[in-house]
């Protein structure tokens, strides 16, 4: 009989909910919680299971995936699962960066289910087959059928069919595959065209993410009242990070008090941003922050007044669900500071 | 929150649904080319950015990519 792992948090586990959210990676013989729902389904049987609270795996994360892949070394298995999570953005991402973990240090397939607008899914949906999931625990018969239907495919050497086929959200693999009937792809092309010149339907061979417009805002009245604020994904922090924010898939960001200077000073200020060659940035932070002209504009009535900080994170391989997440905290010490415009440099 | 983005990749800030735009001269110097006399990259910067902060008063309908000098 085959062996599987599975992934659970303090609150699956029957440990306790928010107060219990540091709860200690702890590794338990036999099936927990949805483990009962799942073992039902799988073509193997689940010798053990891993719980660890959100906010520990959250907050310390080097250290609970290092303790859990330890306490799975000494282990036989042969496919590890993380969830259900639903919506839980926490265990979502509890459940992909363990089930990631996993797969790259024992070389199992791993299998997690989670709802779409769980911030795990936008993290891990390319690392790992994530199911599309339920918002709540009530879908757990539904969630864990759908886990165990990839994952037996996965244990028997089967091959797994399509995103869309097996219900997991895509993950970005494209593979070729031989029409029974060879249609060359100039021909389906100019089918597709037809269709969509006639107002017909027609299925795309690779869709293009919709795009998330945000509405345009009122434009600001009188600039030389108006108060700005700079923002940069540029990675542009004091030289010792002190906000530790990550140079690539950031979730972290700061601000940093620019009121007592002129410009940006070289050794004073880096780039941390691990997209493109920081040489130029180092020697000259301000072509990232432009605060030298902005601080001369100032002086010189181009706009009212500027906002005492600058606020930085690192744009390169950051989620969108991340950057929308900094956005939001960012904006609130905007607009408690009621600045009334902002400039944001990329790079 | 009016919002202008001052990007090198102006396709992508235009795919991701940036609304107003100003160019910058590259990924890694936005705003100042080190190769560049010190008082040429000021100009530059203080050109571009003056350009971003009228952006901010503009009433525009759609995605605009703002002209730089």
């Amino acid at each position: 009989m085959k062996k599987a792992i599975h992934y659970i948090n303090q609150f699956f586990a029957g440990v306790g909910g928010e107060d219990k959210a540091h709860f200690e990676p702890e590794l338990r013989e036999g099936k927990v919680g949805p483990g009962l729902a799942l073992d039902s389904v799988l073509d193997a049987e689940i010798t053990h299971t891993v719980i660890c609270g959100d906010n520990f795996m959250g907050e310390k994360t080097d250290e609970a995936v290092s303790r859990i892949i330890d306490m799975l070394k000494s282990l036989e298995f042969d496919i590890f699962l993380a969830g259900p999570a639903f919506q839980a953005g926490r265990y979502g991402v509890a459940c992909g960066t363990i089930a990631k973990a996993v797969q790259e240090e024992f070389g199992v397939p791993v299998v997690s289910s989670m709802h779409i607008e769980n911030p795990g899914v936008e993290m891990f949906k390319k690392d790992l087959y994530i199911l599309k999931g339920g918002a709540s625990a009530a879908q757990t018969k539904k969630d864990t059928a759908a886990m165990a239907n990839v994952a037996n495919k996965l244990l028997q050497g089967e091959a797994v069919g399509t995103a869309e086929a097996e219900g997991y959200f895509p993950r970005g693999i494209r593979e070729q595959v031989f029409l029974e009937e060879p249609v060359s792809a100039a021909r389906r092309g100019v089918d597709m065209l037809i269709k969509k010149l006639a107002g017909e339907p027609f299925e795309t061979e690779l869709p293009i993410p919709a795009k998330d417009m945000v509405d345009i805002a009122p434009p600001i009245k009188d600039l030389s009242k108006a108060r700005i604020a700079i923002v940069n994904t540029g990675g542009i922090v004091p030289v010792d990070n002190p906000d530790r924010i990550q140079s690539a898939s950031a979730t972290r960001w700061g601000r940093y008090d620019i009121s007592e200077m002129d410009r940006l000073q070289s050794g004073e200020y880096k780039t941390i941003h691990a997209g493109f060659d920081p040489a130029a940035a180092d020697a000259d932070p301000n072509v990232i922050v432009p605060l030298d002209v902005m601080k001369e504009m100032e002086k010189e009535g181009v706009y009212g007044s500027l906002h005492p900080y600058f606020y930085s994170t690192v744009g390169t391989g950051t989620t969108q669900a991340e950057a929308e997440r900094m956005g939001k905290e960012m904006l609130e010490k905007l607009q408690e500071d009621e600045v009334d415009g902002v400039i944001l440099v990329s790079t | 929150m009016p919002i202008v983005q001052m990007a090198n990749l102006v396709p992508v800030a235009m795919t991701v649904g940036s609304n107003k735009i100003v160019p910058t001269i590259s990924i890694p110097y936005p705003l100042g080319d080190p190769a560049t006399p010190k008082d040429e990259q000021h100009k530059l910067r203080y050109n571009r950015v003056k350009a971003a902060l009228e952006a901010l008063t503009a009433d525009v309908k759609e995605q605009t990519v703002f002209p730089v000098k």
